[in-house]
């Protein structure tokens, strides 16, 4: 059994739709990413699959309990933690363990053994005494993320775990992910940056509140099968984006950098003739050359179809 | 159970780490003990008064002891003739003067109403009203009989009796705004530590973790009641002993009924602040709803400065809804009369109503909250 099935999840605020008929199922020990822009409807979809939040229609289950009917029996399950690393800055690592671990029901030996277990998956041995608010980044997000899985949950959501860290912390956060999964624990984690999205075993992007694609990032990429993305270095890029868009066999520009991505319409265009037709229009062109489509590439064009069929 | 003394005590090692919580909790009640207190001191003390006996019975030195004895006049020198007076209200040695006729004493014996006369310095009106009403009092309070003859010297504005009597016979303002005072700090300290303490936490997110642990609303909010019901209960208390030995408030009546009236007003003000929490999203908004829904009501509706009998009839409808109001009768009650539970029960009960429903209130709005 799936470990997260959802079907037609759909979140209104008065009038605004801000999550829209969202299905999809996450396997037990996959690592699910969640993306899409600021307001997408990332936060409330995870809101409302954590019970915290009631849909306005369409039904979930987490861990095999439906959300609308036991939102408590959910909460017991999963672990949450929120896009704001949810501290008490004014206690220390330890004191805000023993809350959390209290909060969840945890007491004597059990909570000796999970601090332990949390203070060694975050590297914090050493600063238990340490208040939170003094803690660097990385360090008060592993705690946030140890606080959030004291009880041992088999499904943990993440709203955007890597907000405001520095780049370091970020990658020694996806290895402790990484680990998590690897163990069996089923992850749901939202992101905007695209480069993480990498670590995700599946991926969904979200815009305005519409799963606008599903898939493996390999299976994402497939949208451009047969539409090879050229990139473009050049001293100029955003006269050359202009010329890009004039010529018939460019499906469309994107601005990435200095460097301009191009979308050809058909399969076999010759990146070297385009290079030739830039430059006969005075344009100089460093380098030209066919690139696997990113993830942004991606993202893009999926937004812009979505948006398209309105 | 055990839950409930992990917030509690979770919520007090912060209140104890952070020092604008501290600051609210012990510094706001020291600052406005001493600025209202003074600022609502509308006694005058210690006026040089000199008297002039031409008639020199018991009677007339009765009258002289009650005026000395009241705490309001001191005897600053005892005058031989009109002449006199005039010289020392001219080179302002005095600032009032009591004229016993000769035939006083005979008169009271004989069952005749006599006059004696007061003067007074009207330099300010203000202050020559307030003192010409104690004057007033202690005249006729010493004998029915005794008329007095009120002159008020230069500008003399047309003797009115001061509104401020109206509401406070005994002519002791302090005593009568301290309790007022007492009800209004322990309403603000109690209303905002609170409400700031639950906004904070959902500023910070916190708030949302907690609600993701299978804690109870229940357990959640009593854990974080009780700390700031211990704070402000001490702080409360500390108020009343400030203004013993600030205020001369006295203590005529049981401790104990103090502490049950204090403990009912607390718990309904925790809950406005709780209230307050569930609908304010930042700080500095619960800091302004705070202000409409307990400090202004506190301040104008309780009967604090304004007396509710001399309200409109409809803002009176609406000073049934303020606890302070049941409050301070209980605290006068007690404070200044001494009076037993009979005297008050029914505003304890009134108390007990508002903290039950509004605690209530709070709660199912924390509940509903997620929805
Ligand atoms: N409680 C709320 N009331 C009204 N609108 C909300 C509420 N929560 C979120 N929204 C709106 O729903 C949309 C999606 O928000 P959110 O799920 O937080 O986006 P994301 O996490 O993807 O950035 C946004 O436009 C946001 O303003
Ligand atoms: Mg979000």
């Amino acid at each position: 059994m799936d470990a997260i099935a959802v079907r037609d999840l759909t979140r209104k605020f008065g009038d605004f739709i801000a999550v829209d008929r969202i299905s999809f199922d996450v396997k037990q020990g996959e690592i699910f990413g969640f993306l899409g822009s600021n307001g997408a409807g990332k936060s409330t979809t995870i809101r409302m699959l954590c019970g915290l939040l009631a849909p306005t229609s369409g039904s979930a289950t987490v861990g095999g309990v439906d959300i609308r009917r036991d939102p408590e029996g959910v909460k017991r399950r999963i672990g949450y933690m929120s896009q704001r690393f949810s501290l008490y800055e004014q206690l220390t690592v330890n004191q805000n363990i023993t809350f959390y671990g209290v909060i969840y029901g945890l007491g004597g030996a059990a909570l000796d053994e999970r601090r332990r277990y949390v203070l060694d998956l975050g590297r914090l041995g050493g600063l238990e005494n340490v208040r939170a608010r003094d803690l660097a980044g990385g360090w008060r997000q592993r705690l946030a993320l140890g606080c959030a899985i004291l009880h041992e949950p088999s499904i943990i959501f993440l709203d955007e775990p890597t907000g405001g860290v520095d780049p370091l912390s970020r990658r020694q956060f996806w290895r402790l992910i990484d680990d998590l999964s690897a163990a069996g624990t089923t992850i749901l984690v939202t992101t905007h940056y695209l480069d993480e999205a990498e670590h995700c075993h599946r991926l969904a992007l979200i815009h305005a509140g519409r799963l606008a694609a599903i898939g493996t990032s390999a299976e994402l990429r497939e949208v451009f099968s047969g539409r090879p993305v050229l990139e473009v270095q050049a001293s100029q890029p955003v006269e050359v984006m202009r010329a890009l868009e004039t010529f018939e066999d460019v499906e469309k520009t994107s601005l990435f950098g200095m460097s301009v991505h191009a979308v050809l319409s058909a399969p076999d265009v010759d990146p070297a003739g385009l290079a030739d037709r830039l430059r006969l229009l005075g344009l100089e062109v460093t380098s030209i050359e066919r690139v696997h489509p990113s993830l942004e590439d991606v993202f893009l064009d999926v937004v812009e179809r979505a948006g398209a069929q309105g | 159970m055990y839950t409930m003394l992990a917030v509690g005590g979770k919520e007090l090692r912060q209140v104890w780490r952070d020092p604008r919580t501290l600051l609210i909790l012990l510094f706001i009640p020291a600052f406005f003990l001493l600025l209202y207190g003074y600022a609502l001191n509308f006694d005058i003390r210690h006026i040089a008064l000199a008297v002039q006996d031409r008639d020199g019975t018991p009677k007339s030195r009765e009258l002289i002891s009650g005026f000395v004895n009241s705490g309001y006049f001191d005897l600053a020198a005892v005058a031989r003739s009109e002449a006199d007076i005039e010289r020392l209200m001219n080179t302002n040695e005095i600032r009032a003067a009591l004229v016993i006729p000769e035939d006083l004493g005979r008169r009271v014996r004989a069952g005749e109403r006599a006059t004696v006369q007061v003067l007074i310095n009207g330099d300010n009106a203000n202050t020559a009203t307030t003192v010409m009403g104690y004057a007033l009092r202690i005249v006729t309070s010493i004998s029915g009989q005794l008329q007095p003859e009120q002159r008020i010297v230069e500008r003399a504005p047309p003797l009115t009796i001061e509104p401020r009597v109206w509401f406070n016979p005994e002519l002791r303002s302090t005593l009568f705004l301290v309790p007022g005072l007492i009800a209004y700090i322990a309403m603000i300290t109690a209303v905002v530590s609170t409400a700031l303490s639950v906004v904070r936490e959902k500023e910070r997110g916190t708030m949302e973790q907690v609600r993701m642990a299978p804690v109870g609303t229940a357990a959640f909010i009593i854990g974080k009641t009780i700390p700031y019901f211990g704070i402000s209960l001490a702080s409360a208390v500390g108020v009343v002993l400030a203004s013993m030995a600030l205020f001369d408030l006295p203590m005529r009546g049981s401790w104990m009924q103090l502490l049950l009236a204090l403990s009912l007003y607390l718990v309904g003000a925790l809950g406005t602040g709780l209230f307050v929490s569930t609908v304010a999203d930042s700080q500095q908004m619960a800091f302004q709803m705070a202000i409409v829904v307990a400090f202004l009501p506190t301040l104008i509706l309780s009967g604090f400065i304004f007396p509710i009998s001399s309200m409109p009839g409809f803002v009176q409808l609406l000073t049934y809804v303020v606890p302070a109001r049941y409050f301070l009768v209980a605290l006068r009650s007690i404070v200044l009369k001494g009076a037993g539970p009979a005297a008050f029960w029914p505003d304890l009960v009134a108390l007990a109503v508002y903290a039950t429903s509004v605690m209530a209130l709070a709660s199912v709005r924390l509940a509903r909250e997620r929805r």
